[in-house]
């Protein structure tokens, strides 16, 4: 069988499995069934509010991530390179990632404009990921091969280009797809409890306060499909230049 | 002449020499003999600058290029064969160690045999250059003929060139001269 038909035939189970649970419970004002979320889909796409909200959020993921890597990159060299860095600022890392999120998210909205949440709460939950993930692989080059390259006279800048950054890439890559995902989640997270204007998290906020389960049902829809849509992203950036991810 | 007075020397729990005096020819081909555990492969990395004895000292390499072949090939597995020699030398000097070790250039380390690969690794420390060529088990994983060949073609080609082997016949076939290295040993 096609590998499109056996997916499209097991989307439509699942579609039916959601309608048959939907009929079964009977309120479909608290559990809509596909076609009240699709109808409810295609009114909030047809406004530009939806697009220019889905905009801002991801603008605002995105910038919280691609901070997160490059910060998260420089503090796992600094902090495999010195000893005392590393003893400095692991406290920091384990705080991060063992306060929960939502702890963050209230605390920062005490503290930066509600616009800039999303932003720092993707940022510090893609932190760890970066960090460890390229710390711990950087610790883990092959100790025969730093000899070798110091028996060869390789300079800083070829150990660095031959040896570190391929023997890092692939831990790099693994976080950062990791991480993706945790910044869009966390993300969004942060847009319902901050409620920024213009956020997809403020619209799902919204349709919990007024009871919209269709609504929330069609907010969540597009966080997933667009959660798809940049992992798929990712791993095709990846593909093209020659790398696993 | 290379002299190693009165060196000692231990891994971590392991003393591998203690009071170690032996003298190397300033050129020509020399053979480390000495049963597994006496200190060959060590001798080797103290004479590259790799180790530093607890006590004694080597002369005779100051201001000296040395290429080093480890007993492991150490090839980095993401650079193919070519490039693997051409970062120490330059593309030319590559190709003319690729071809005299038989070996296509355009392959990466994981897809070689052990023996292809020990080859690629010879081929990298020929190309690297210098005053003084070191081998460890340079012959290791080659067949009879083709280790013949090889041996052949690296024989001239630094002034001093060490090596460790286990086998007496490789070392005739280098022509070199063999130091036994459990003479030296003392303590």
């Amino acid at each position: 069988m096609n590998k499109y038909v056996r997916r499209a035939l097991i989307a439509a189970v699942w579609i039916g499995l959601w309608q048959g649970l939907m009929l079964m419970v009977g309120l479909p004002k608290l559990l809509p069934g596909p076609a009240d979320t699709l109808r409810a889909w295609i009114a909030l796409a047809g406004t530009g509010e939806f697009w220019l909200s889905v905009g801002m959020t991801l603008l605002r993921v995105a910038a919280g991530y691609l901070c997160a890597v490059a910060a998260g990159i420089l503090l796992s060299v600094l902090c495999w390179r010195f000893r005392t860095a590393e003893e400095f600022l692991s406290p920091i890392r384990s705080v991060i990632r063992a306060t929960p999120v939502a702890s963050i998210i209230i605390l920062v909205y005490l503290w930066i404009a509600k616009g800039r949440v999303p932003v720092f709460i993707s940022f510090l939950m893609v932190l760890p990921i970066v960090w460890t993930g390229v710390q711990e692989a950087l610790a883990g080059v092959d100790s025969q091969l730093r000899e070798m390259c110091r028996a060869y006279r390789f300079t800083k800048k070829q150990t660095a280009r031959y040896l570190y950054l391929p023997a890092v890439r692939p831990a790099l890559i693994a976080a950062c797809v990791n991480g993706l995902g945790f910044a869009w989640k966390s993300g969004i997270a942060a847009e319902v409890i901050a409620t920024p204007d213009l956020s997809v998290g403020k619209y799902l906020n919204d349709a919990k306060v007024y009871l919209e389960a269709a609504d929330l049902f069609a907010w969540t829809l597009t966080v997933v499909l667009l959660s798809m849509a940049l992992e798929k992203t990712l791993k095709a950036v990846m593909r093209r230049k020659g790398e696993k991810p | 002449m290379i002299r190693v007075e009165d060196v000692s020397f231990s891994y971590p729990g392991k003393p591998v020499f203690s009071h170690l005096d032996l003298t190397l020819p300033d050129a020509g081909i020399a053979a480390l003999m000495a049963p597994s555990g006496y200190g060959k492969t060590t001798l080797l990395r103290l004479l590259a600058g790799l180790e530093a004895p607890a006590s004694g000292r080597i002369t005779g390499l100051e201001n000296r290029k040395t290429a080093f072949l480890f007993q492991e090939d150490r090839l980095l597995p993401w650079l193919t064969a070519e490039k693997n020699i051409a970062l120490v030398s330059d593309a030319e000097r590559a190709a003319y160690w690729l071809e005299k070790m038989e070996i296509d250039g355009g392959q990466y380390p994981r897809a070689m045999s052990g023996g292809m690969q020990r080859r690629v690794a010879l081929a990298r420390a020929m190309a690297f250059g210098g005053d003084v060529l070191l081998l460890d088990e340079p012959f290791k994983g080659l067949d009879e003929a083709l280790r013949d060949r090889i041996a052949g073609r690296i024989r001239d080609v630094f002034p001093l060139t060490v090596l460790a082997v286990h086998d007496p016949e490789e070392a005739a076939l280098m022509g070199a001269q063999i130091l036994r290295l459990d003479a030296g040993r003392n303590g």
